[in-house]
């Protein structure tokens, strides 16, 4: 991937986590069953859904949290660590039913977002918090969170 | 009078400890996982980009958490659910060590705290729990403290 590495210096409190666009699909919900071993049929199974009270399988939290991981694991680069992740749950999203065997039909894309909020130097560690959310279509953040990350410091690498 | 949801069969399970569930990380593990999460991040499956970064060798992305969570950190409640919904309500997590392809993990949860609140569509019951994941070294990689919602 070779990105260009984002350091400490590079930010500031209100600076934009660079914003990455996930599609959940039907097919992605069955490959995260797999990959995660969450095999709920809510996810996957339309009477399970509607006796649970939802209209039909919505997208695992749990992936929702894994899609802001990658959002911060790629815009912190291998230089950077991933120290905490929080997020709640509060919406729920429907993934797009599928065209073709590869392919969704048109719908919704979400977002996943952030800013910083705070940066600070701690047991010599160049921190940066950040709010972070994924967004439905209608711009909802049905899933809230934050981050705490480590960023390489520039004057430290000579 | 109230119904009372939290019965003291409930209660004792405060401060309980799960058997630890034991789960060997494998590469495949991994690259499945990134694929279903459609991250191609190449530290998480490309042995030699990730021989030359950071780690010396591929780890598994943050999130890859569930997938050792739902083999190991299934929740077995030592009681009846008083209502049949379930919901994930999400959590916080740290983590402190990468995991490898090899590494063995151990995971104990420990329920943390039940409570009950009044919901939008009545009563609903909320469950934490906090979970450690060790390796075989006994370090401890990961923590974090989720919440399971009855209703």
């Amino acid at each position: 991937m070779a990105k260009k590495q984002l350091y400490y210096e590079d930010v500031e409190v209100g600076t934009e986590v660079t914003p990455l666009a996930k599609v959940a699909t039907t097919q992605m919900l069955v490959k995260w069953a797999g990959g995660s071993g969450d095999f709920n049929p809510l996810h996957f199974e339309d009477s399970f859904a509607a006796s649970q009270g939802v209209d039909s399988p919505i997208v695992h939290g749990a992936l929702k949290r894994a899609w802001l991981g990658h959002l911060m694991t790629d815009w912190i680069g291998d230089g950077g660590f991933l120290k905490k992740l929080a997020c709640q749950y509060r919406g729920m999203d429907y993934p797009r039913k599928m065209k073709t065997i590869t392919d969704p039909q048109e719908g919704e894309t979400w977002w996943c977002r952030g800013t910083v909020t705070k940066k600070y130097v701690e047991d010599d560690q160049h921190i940066v918090e950040c709010d972070i959310w994924v967004e439905n279509a209608k711009g909802e953040k049905t899933t809230p969170g934050s981050a705490t990350v480590v960023l390489p410091f520039k004057k430290a690498k000579s | 009078m109230a119904e009372q949801i939290i019965t003291d069969e409930i209660r004792a399970a405060i401060g309980m400890q799960s058997e630890p569930a034991v789960i060997e990380i494998e590469k495949g593990m991994i690259k499945k996982f990134a694929e279903a999460v459609e991250d191609p991040n190449p530290l998480w499956q490309d042995e030699e980009y990730a021989r030359n970064a950071r780690y010396g060798g591929i780890v598994a992305p943050p999130g890859f958490f569930m997938t050792v969570m739902m083999r190991g950190e299934r929740v077995e409640f030592p009681f009846q659910l008083p209502f049949t919904r379930v919901l994930d309500g999400g959590g916080e997590w740290e983590f402190l060590k990468p995991i490898r392809p090899g590494d063995v993990l151990t995971v104990v949860n420990r329920f943390a705290d039940i409570f009950e609140r009044e919901g939008r569509t009545g009563k609903m019951v909320f469950m934490v729990t906090e979970t450690t994941w060790r390796n075989q070294r006994n370090e401890v990689v990961a923590r974090g403290k989720s919440t399971l919602i009855n209703y």
